[in-house]
């Protein structure tokens, strides 16, 4: 692989660069042409009176999140997050601090919406909004994931992924929406996935699927789609109805469900978890794409909705469906609405219900990467830590060699993969190998320390973005395995063996 | 001179409370319209307070983030909480016991916040991504902090005063009828000073202390599933 940039050195224990200004200053993804801007209803190209709109959004935005408010106002710039940012690690851009990243948004806000900005710009950073201001936005508010990891270390928990979310919306308000995350959206809008992939062929998918699985495990593992009644509605993200690794832990949910007789379905109205208007900041859209599932779930009368695996979803899901799209008072009271697949798998495995084989793993050593916003934005099974402890004791549940990697590259300091919040895409393929270094380099560590074969992950995002990247690192892509492909494969499917 | 420290002291008290009070009811009113809270977040109500007790007591994120700088502020922030503490000596007759027990600790609290300032302000320009988000004012605050803390303790130990005849402008202050401030200029510089932080507190990052406490990232309970978080929307 030739790349035309620079792949960064790994190097254990790692370090923080010396800041290169400017070092990604042309990273920037494809903007979105008119047409897929004009289909969510933000304007095709950049609009004359861009400016005065651009304030206004921003004071809207202001006006409609606390959150954005009181981070604008309350950064000290004690730079405690300043290394603590994937691409920053990855890139050395002081742009890519996250502080640094919020500055870019607060310099404007303090020329228009402060007394110190208003009559004393220099002294507090303070700047016109002008074009290059907007241009510099598009870039680096393309160079964050939204990953909430500065959040956990910051004084104040300011959270950039929300300045980023204001920022990107902001754009899009005046005519430079990206063009990747906003054609996803329109095609969940119109078709209801991320892929655009219609109804009937969804169904000749997991009918070859079923026949596929059911011939290899000597057992009648069905792939239901829009069976009405069906006790468990599952979404989950696309990716798994086809690509590898992500179709082997579609066929792992199959497998549990299976195992522990429990009727679910698919639907082809809401056969989509992953939920790009969280990454465009965009409420009204992500409250739409959500919309699908609810009337899904009452279409088809199911008692339950279980996620599967997918980061950004599972945030989407856990936090804000609720308020997006409940209450769920039509769903059985005796479960969480929503489950994460995790939480269901768990929760058998406790009970007894699941037994596995777990030598069929024994040529495996794996390590977990937690995905983050299932680590930082939500929870599982309800307990404090869950989201970290259910993936690993169902990998231990299935696999006789586990190991965690470094602490400060896990839990709720794990690194993200370098390719969330809208930028997995391959007009951004520098910024997303330069910012999976620090992942990187933990799995480095944990292969030359303990022999680590394999990386699961349970996210749809993660799981493609390695697939990409680890290559240019000259690790093996098939090293990322989906946790419910490792269920899966162990899972002893015969009732009468155990 | 009396009148003008009086005044200026009567204006800071107005825009440092009214200015606080008109940023809090602003972050009050503006809507959280979704739940964002950042791991580890409590269950509960009582695990919030914890949390952010833990916040504002220990420091607890800074810890995690950063051991100087968690040091140095720290050194800072309860240093100054020990010297507010010992400034109550003039404005309680008499002087409550527990006031007069800390005098000799407060003391400390000033040298503490010199340290923990000159700590800060090294990071500020030695560490190159400190230095990178730097502006003036930045700087300016520091300087500002540094030159009250400086002046206090140099009132103390160099160019004393008559503490009498300050405790009894301080009384007179409250009660709308000052008396004589000594004219000395170390003491005049330590009031000017703190006159000015409390002129700028609400315009300034300053309101970084209300802020964490409206910080939706850490005020929020991760409940989102059991209860359903549905505010009214501007
Ligand atoms: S949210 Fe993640 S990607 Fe964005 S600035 Fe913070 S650490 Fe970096
Ligand atoms: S840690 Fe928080 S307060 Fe400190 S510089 Fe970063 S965003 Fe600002």
């Amino acid at each position: 692989m030739k790349p035309e940039f620079t792949i960064p050195v790994v190097i254990n224990p790692p370090q923080t660069p010396a800041v290169r200004a400017g070092a990604m200053a042309h990273s920037r993804p494809f903007v979105a042409k008119a047409e897929h801007q004009q289909a969510l209803g933000f304007p095709g190209e950049l609009v004359d009176d861009w400016h005065d709109k651009a304030l206004a959004k921003m004071k809207q935005l202001l006006d409609s999140s606390r959150a954005l408010q009181v981070f604008m106002d309350s950064c000290v710039k004690c730079g405690a997050c300043a290394d603590k940012c994937h691409y920053f690690l990855g890139t050395a851009d002081p742009n890519n601090m996250p502080v640094a990243r919020q500055d870019l948004l607060r310099a404007v806000y303090r020329r228009y919406f402060t007394f110190a900005g208003r009559w004393l710009p220099w002294l507090v950073g303070a700047v016109d909004l002008t074009e290059d201001v907007l241009r510099e936005w598009y870039a680096y508010y393309h160079q964050c994931s939204e990953c909430r990891r500065c959040s956990v270390y910051c004084p104040f928990g300011i959270d950039t992924a929300e300045v980023t979310m204001a920022g990107r919306e902001i754009l899009a308000s005046v005519g430079i929406g990206q063009k990747y995350s906003n054609e996803i959206i329109g095609k969940v809008h119109d078709i209801g996935n991320n892929l655009g992939l219609k109804p009937p062929a969804l169904a000749h998918t997991l009918e070859e699927l079923a026949e596929e699985v059911s011939e290899d495990a000597g057992a009648p593992v069905a792939f239901p789609l829009d069976e009405n009644g069906a006790e468990i509605l599952l979404v989950t993200p696309s990716a798994d109805f086809f690509a590898e690794p992500h179709v082997d832990g579609l066929i792992g949910y199959a497998k549990v469900f299976h195992r522990a007789g429990i009727s679910w379905t698919l639907s082809s109205h809401a056969s989509e978890a992953a939920n790009f208007g969280l990454f465009v900041g965009s409420h009204a859209h992500m409250k739409k794409v959500a919309e699908r599932v609810r009337e899904a779930a009452l279409e088809l009368g199911v008692k339950r909705i279980v996620v599967g695996e997918c980061g950004h979803a599972w945030r989407v899901a856990y936090s804000y469906w609720n308020t997006l799209i409940g209450p769920f008072d039509f769903l059985d009271p005796n479960y969480p609405a929503p489950q994460h697949i995790c939480e269901v798998t768990h929760d058998l495995i406790h009970r007894g219900a699941l037994s596995f084989d777990k030598s069929i793993h024994d040529d495996k050593v794996i390590t977990f990467h937690d995905s983050c916003n299932v680590a930082r934005a939500s929870n599982m099974g309800g307990v404090p830590g869950g989201q970290f402890i259910l993936p690993r004791d169902i990998i231990r549940a299935c696999c006789n060699h586990f190991v965690d990697m470094r602490d400060d590259a896990i839990g709720e300091a794990t690194y993200c993969c370098g390719g969330g919040g809208g930028l997995l895409t391959d007009d951004l393929v520098e910024l997303r190998v330069k910012g999976a270094l620090p992942r990187m380099q933990a799995l480095r560590e944990v292969i030359d320390e303990h022999g680590v074969t394999h990386m699961a992950a349970i996210c749809a995002i993660c799981k493609s973005q390695f697939g990409k990247v680890m290559p240019y690192y000259e690790f093996d892509m098939d090293m990322v395995v989906s946790l419910h492909q490792l269920v899966g494969d162990a899972l002893i499917l015969d009732r009468g063996a155990h | 001179m009396t009148n003008f420290f009086a005044a200026l002291f009567y204006l800071a008290a107005v825009v440092f409370i009214g200015g606080v009070a008109w940023r809090a009811r602003l972050y009050a009113r503006t809507p959280a319209p979704l739940k964002i809270p950042t791991t580890p977040a409590p269950f509960t109500r009582g695990g919030v307070a914890l949390r952010m007790l833990r916040e504002v007591v220990l420091f607890e994120s800074l810890f995690k983030a950063s051991r100087w700088t968690w040091l140095f502020g720290w050194l800072f922030h309860f240093g100054l909480l020990l010297v507010l503490l010992r400034h109550l000596r003039y404005v309680t007759d008499p002087v409550w016991g527990w006031v007069a027990w800390l005098q000799p600790a407060g003391v400390y609290g000033g040298f503490a916040m010199l340290i923990g300032l000159a700590g800060l302000w090294a990071r500020r320009l030695l560490v190159d991504r400190v230095r990178y988000i730097s502006s003036p004012s930045d700087h300016l605050h520091l300087a500002l902090l540094a030159a009250i803390a400086g002046s206090g303790l140099a009132v103390k130990y160099f160019w004393h005063t008559d503490i009498v005849a300050i405790k009894n402008f301080a009384r007179g202050w409250l009660a709308f009828a000052p008396a004589p401030l000594p004219a000395d200029p170390a003491l005049l510089a330590h009031l000017a000073a703190a006159a000015l932080l409390f002129l700028i507190f609400p315009i300034s990052k300053l309101m970084h202390a209300p802020g964490l406490f409206f910080s939706p990232t850490r005020n929020q309970v991760d409940d989102s599933r059991a209860r359903r978080h549905a505010p009214a929307v501007n």
